[in-house]
């Protein structure tokens, strides 16, 4: 159990049916473990310290304040994805587990060193992959990784046998020889992934993979990301506005205004929205809203044009809506929600819960 | 220390190899001090003489090693330039969550950019006899260490500057607000002894003054009695070199400031 200041209560986390496939090969991507990572941080993940440890995190841009009292665990060998629209705080919160801007207020342990006073040795242990490109356009593929490892204090042979294994495993050992900026967004994000691989970290921390990519690259990058977690054992974090990003992770942290409003694996997400969603097209769906409020007691809210109801057990109301009403229904659609509608749900809660409470969110900085 | 110099070097040899990828960068910075040079000497050279220049020295030939100095100073403004943009999306990113202190990163970065600073200047050193200056191999070889030297304070004070501003356009502002009028003061346009006292004093504050009055008198290594009104060289190489160390403090007092580590 992993419990949270955010008042959110996360089981241990998922390992089976909310990860992508490692068997899918991505086009391009080695998946055989040859040159992998040793499993480290699998071995070690039951004695070692947790990933990451926060508790009470404030950090504030002048009067702004980006992440307002956050607390969270995230275990070894997890796929965690911190979830929320942009201005939320993600990136701020990416900023502080890099290791990229001190902290400010609250305590935080990664890798089980302090984030205060242990620095350079924590640095040495973590990989991290920035929203805007960090490879040099004007040095080779090669040239970005031998950088890189040489950096972390590492070359010689032992950056030569490094680097090739990384350029293998990322599929990118025909394009070695050119100029990072030649290469298309998706391939430029597999070469910072390789440099930030490089020196064989046990956690890897990822601000918004995926922007700039096309759906398909975007996919091909988070199953290789999967399969990283299950063959080498890093643990991975990764800061998302994409829904579907969010959904493939162990568990998900949903930033809204700076705070940590859920933590949960995705399933037990969208279980807080209560059931299924079902959505009527209807000729005249005012009426149909009406008639469906009488007879069967259930509300239906109107929501541009298309009815919605949210019931448990949304088929047997399906069943029944269409044998009351079969003649005035164009189409139903049903469906278990999805982390957008676990978003407005939670975030939507709380800003109604924020109004009642003399809507003290933004004047009170 | 193994692992600093491997550090620091590998950030050295990037700057080295960006800048050979970007050759319109490497003629400018060396054109362009040529250029005013060549106008603002011939054009003034018969009919302009400071107050304080040794006999016997044209004003074209005066102002030669100032110009030395402004090629320094252009490459090196040049060269840290990129720290501004490229550390919050670029290269520079990944180097800060390297194990890497700030002062080895900006020692890898200062000794890149007095490198790229520092050749052009050796080449226009070639344009000597073109300013009635018979260079010996000895004053060739001083100069250019001398050279080496002021190229890495103003590497310094570009990249104290990079790291604490913000913007590109307030690096150019800054720069034109204190580098050019440092390099002004620094005795590259008119002798100190020629000034009125209220510049004089200026001038005598200005830390660069010493490297110019050194780089100055190894220009004429052996036959510097006939410049006059200068800092004895032992005086300007300390004074040179101890601005040289505190620019660089500066600079990495900066950066570990501008990312808190």
């Amino acid at each position: 159990m992993v419990r949270t200041r955010a008042g959110a209560v996360a089981t241990a986390p998922l390992m089976d049916d909310n990860c992508p496939q490692s068997g899918i090969n991505p086009v391009g991507i080695s998946m055989t473990a040859s040159t992998a990572i040793p499993a480290h941080a699998s071995a070690a993940s039951v004695t070692a310290a947790p990933a990451v440890e926060a508790s009470e995190l404030r950090f504030s841009y002048g009067d702004r304040a980006a992440i307002d009292g956050v607390s969270f665990t995230i275990a070894r060998g997890e796929f965690f994805a911190l979830l929320g629209p942009n201005g939320g705080g993600k990136t701020t919160l990416f900023k502080i587990i890099s290791t990229l801007v001190p902290l400010q207020t609250g305590d935080a342990r990664i890798l089980g060193h302090d984030l205060r006073r242990d620095t350079l040795a924590l640095r040495r242990r973590i990989g991290v992959v920035f929203q805007h490109p960090g490879v040099d356009g004007k040095l080779t593929v090669a040239e970005n990784l031998a950088h890189h490892g040489r950096l972390y204090g590492i070359g010689g042979a032992r950056l030569r046998e490094r680097s090739a294994a990384m350029l293998a495993r990322l599929g990118l050992s025909d394009r070695a020889g050119d100029l990072a900026e030649t290469l298309s967004g998706g391939l430029k994000r597999r070469v910072e992934l390789a440099t930030a691989l490089l020196h064989e970290p046990e956690l890897l921390v990822l601000d918004e993979p995926s922007t700039g990519l096309d759906p398909a690259a975007r996919r091909d990058f988070l199953i290789y990301l999967a399969h990283l977690r299950e063959t080498a054992g890093v643990t991975i974090v990764l800061t998302t506005h994409y829904m579907e990003e969010a959904e493939r992770c162990d568990r998900i942290g949903v930033l809204h205004q700076g705070r940590l409003v859920a933590i949960a694996p995705p399933a037990e997400l969208k279980a807080r929205v209560g059931g299924d969603i079902v959505a009527i097209n209807a000729r005249d769906p005012e009426a149909l809203r009406r008639k469906i409020a009488e007879r069967m007691r259930i509300n239906a809210v109107l929501v541009d044009g298309v009815l919605r109801v949210e019931r448990p057990r949304g088929h047997d109301f399906v069943r029944d809506v269409v044998e009351a009403f079969g003649d005035e229904i164009e189409s139903v659609t049903f469906g278990k929600p999805t982390l957008e509608d676990v978003f407005v749900h939670l975030t939507g809660h709380r800003f109604f819960a924020g109004a009642a409470g003399a809507g003290d969110n933004g004047d009170a900085r | 220390m193994r692992e600093i110099a491997m550090q620091a070097g590998t950030l050295w040899l990037r700057e080295i190899t960006r800048f050979m990828r970007q050759r319109s960068r490497v003629i400018g910075s060396f054109l362009q001090p040529l250029v005013f040079w060549l106008l603002l000497g011939a054009g003034l050279r018969a009919s302009f003489r400071p107050a304080g220049m040794p006999a016997g020295m044209d004003y074209f030939q005066y102002l030669y090693p100032g110009f030395i100095v402004l090629v320094l100073l252009f490459t090196a403004i040049f060269a840290t330039i990129s720290t501004v943009e490229d550390r919050r999306e670029g290269f520079l990113q990944g180097v800060l969550v390297a194990p890497i202190s700030r002062a080895t990163i900006v020692i890898g970065q200062a000794l890149g950019g007095a490198t790229l600073a520092w050749v052009p200047s050796v080449i226009f050193l070639v344009l000597a006899p073109f300013a009635g200056i018979h260079l010996t191999l000895g004053a060739a070889l001083a100069a250019a260490a001398m050279m080496a030297v002021i190229a890495f304070a103003l590497t310094c004070i570009g990249l104290a500057i990079a790291w604490k501003i913000e913007s590109t356009q307030g690096f150019h502002a800054i720069m034109n607000l204190i580098l050019v009028p440092i390099w002004l003061l620094s005795g590259a346009f008119w002798p100190i002894a020629g000034a009125p006292a209220a510049l004089q004093w200026i001038m005598r504050l200005n830390p660069l003054t010493y490297g110019m009055a050194a780089l100055r008198q190894t220009l004429y290594l052996g036959a510097t009695e006939a410049l006059g009104g200068l800092p004895s060289l032992a005086f300007a190489i300390t004074i040179a070199i101890a601005f040289a160390l505190a620019t660089f403090a500066l600079a990495a007092r900066t950066a570990r400031r501008a990312t808190a580590f």
